[in-house]
């Protein structure tokens, strides 16, 4: 489904990602796990065409998407929950699950897929008319997330949602990324909790310093010792 | 439909209410009841500015790109519609003449505020495509710059008077001043009540992320944009065809600094905070023209000389006291009679408690009211 060929990025003359090659198959959920600078945002920029590559190309669906501005990817099916959350602070939840539905115009499926948004996270249905910006944190990822769904996406691209949150939340967090993966969505997430993010996962890639050290099936690498010792601190 | 009615009949109600004003300000007055020409200049000046307020809070406060050159695309509106007038006025009133005196000199002012309001929506597209690029401070600056450099233009045109000024026909009134104060505040709150609104209000809100829901963040910066600058031009041909007279002093930066106050004032991102600052910031200053004079042993201290002194100090306070403006992101309405103000709808929660659920303030609260009770 999703493609990174040979993608290299340079910020100037420093080289953020060198030869990153990565898949997403249709259904998957494939998780990029790193330490901090390690290049996941570069990465998630690179496919949202933030950034463009300075070598290779990035596919989607079989059409070469490096280089085609990040508001035509939605209704490519690319949806995408920014980091830091970027909920519309002065707006309300329910307007900002409007937002979401932005490029559609069937008022019928926006109101059962905004019926879906306050069943997966109920406790928005509580803050419906709450404005965004007085939520927690954690509510706010559940704004963010149920909002990039709203445009009804193929592909979801989740930028470290368990960011600064606390365990109780995150767990919510991540139980609903396998009810969106259940839905057939497929799912990129970028993750600095890597512990979890394997347990959600079918796949995993391991970023250092710009480039993929390694890969596979998630169960497995958490089961790697070099895993264990760098990322899940065992 | 209903509420479009409801629109229409308040429009028309508005209208009704210019006219009789307008007929009162008009020197021979209406049922003998003429305002003098001080509070008539005045009442005309306040609709400029709101047309004005409103349309940079299009800019500002809903789309949150912060431009302070509004006065350059006023004064394109302003020269290019009265070149047109001073050169070509006299003729089209002459093959207008069927319609009578009037009925000519409204079909001449309409033809100039279209064509002021073209000039300045070109010059706001040409302006804004390249420095909406920018972002914060670096937009303000650059858009200062090119508000300078479209008065500096003018001042060395010679066919619109250069450095002597500019006479100008006086086709506008009271009347053709309110109705255009109306149709802007009516065609602002539908762009903002609109898609297109949510839109530009989410582009303020997180530019990001309205790129991420799919919206087109360049293409509506620049909408909204040429939009104002539209507005600010049809402004700029009322000033113009009221004042009569024209000069490039009338456009310097002080005066975008102007428009800017009252949003500021008024509060960035609310129509009718909008048009409480276009208002307070024209009569302020007038209202403290009239303070007293007071007696210091022999000579008289006037403190009206103080005004600006006393204005600035207003304005100061206001920032310190509400810097959110006076109605922040509100709006005033008649709604505000019939519901008591609720705290958690207020929009200066956003700076003090950002990131506290409401549920825990509540619960905060009511073990606060229970513990008041023991």
């Amino acid at each position: 489904m999703l493609t990174l060929e040979n993608v290299s990025v340079s910020y100037g003359a420093i080289e953020a990602l060198t030869d990153i090659n990565l898949e997403v198959g249709a259904g998957e959920v494939v998780t990029l796990i790193g330490a901090n600078g390690a290049g996941k945002t570069t990465t998630l920029r690179t496919i949202t065409s933030l950034l463009n590559p300075r070598i290779g190309r990035v596919m989607f669906e079989g059409k070469q998407i490096s280089g085609i501005p990040a508001h035509k990817l939605v209704p490519m099916g690319i949806a995408m929950s920014p980091e830091g959350r970027g909920v519309f602070a002065n707006l309300t939840v329910r307007e900002n699950l409007e937002m979401g539905a932005y490029i559609r115009s069937d008022k019928k499926g926006i109101a059962a897929d905004m019926e879906r948004g306050f069943r997966m996270f109920p406790r928005l249905k509580e803050r419906e008319s709450q404005k965004a910006g007085t939520l927690s944190g954690g509510e706010q990822q559940m704004v963010a997330m149920a909002r990039s769904l709203m445009s009804r996406p193929r592909l979801l691209l989740l930028d470290e949602p368990s960011l600064g949150l606390a365990p109780l939340v995150v767990h919510t967090i991540f139980e609903a990324i396998d009810e969106i993966r259940a839905e057939g969505t497929t799912i990129l997430l970028v993750e600095q909790n890597a512990n979890a993010a394997l347990h959600h996962s079918d796949r995993a890639y391991v970023l250092e310093s710009g480039r993929i050290v390694m890969q596979g099936d998630s169960r497995e690498l958490a089961n790697d010792p070099r895993v264990k010792e760098a990322y899940l601190g065992e | 439909m209903s509420s479009w009615v409801k629109n229409l009949i308040v429009g028309i109600v508005i209208v009704a209410v210019l006219y009789v004003v307008n007929a009162m300000l008009s020197s021979s007055g209406f049922f003998g009841l003429g305002v003098d020409d001080y509070q008539g200049r005045l009442l005309a000046f306040i609709a400029i500015n709101i047309i004005l307020a409103t349309s940079l809070n299009l800019i500002n406060g809903f789309t949150g790109q912060f431009s302070i050159g509004h006065a350059g695309f006023m004064a394109v509106g302003a020269y290019s519609s009265a070149y047109f007038t001073v050169n070509y006025g006299k003729a089209l009133e002459s093959s207008f003449a069927f319609m009578g005196e009037i009925g000519a000199a409204s079909v001449v002012l309409l033809i100039a505020i279209v064509i002021g309001a073209l000039v300045a929506a070109l010059a706001g597209l040409i302006v804004g495509i390249p420095s909406l690029r920018l972002k914060g401070d670096y937009l303000a600056i650059v858009t200062l710059g090119f508000a300078e450099i479209i008065r500096i233009v003018i001042l060395n045109i010679d066919a619109v008077g250069g450095a002597t000024g500019y006479q100008v026909p006086g086709y506008a009134n009271f009347l053709w001043i309110g109705i255009f104060a109306v149709i802007t505040v009516v065609v602002i709150h539908n762009i903002v009540k609109s898609d297109t609104g949510r839109a530009l209000i989410s582009i303020r809100e997180d530019e990001l992320a309205a790129e991420a829901m799919g919206v087109n963040t360049t293409r509506y910066k620049v909408t909204s944009f040429v939009i104002g600058s539209a507005f600010a031009g049809i402004a700029g041909v009322l000033f113009a065809h009221y004042n009569k007279f024209l000069s490039t002093n009338d456009f310097q930066f002080i005066r975008s600094f102007e428009i800017i106050i009252m949003i500021v004032i008024g509060g960035m991102g609310s129509m009718t905070g909008a048009i409480l600052g276009a208002i307070v910031v024209t009569l302020l200053p007038e209202i403290l023209r009239q303070l007293p004079g007071i007696q210091i042993g022999d000579s008289v201290f006037q403190v009206a000389d103080l005004r600006l002194v006393i204005f600035a100090l207003i304005l100061i306070l206001t920032m310190i006291l509400r810097p959110q403006g006076i109605l922040g992101t509100r709006e005033f309405g008649l709604s505000w009679l019939k519901r008591p103000r609720k705290d958690s709808e207020g929009d200066e929660g956003d700076a003090t408690d950002k990131g506290v659920p409401i549920a825990q303030q509540s619960e905060a609260k009511k073990m606060q009211s229970e513990e008041d009770k023991k």
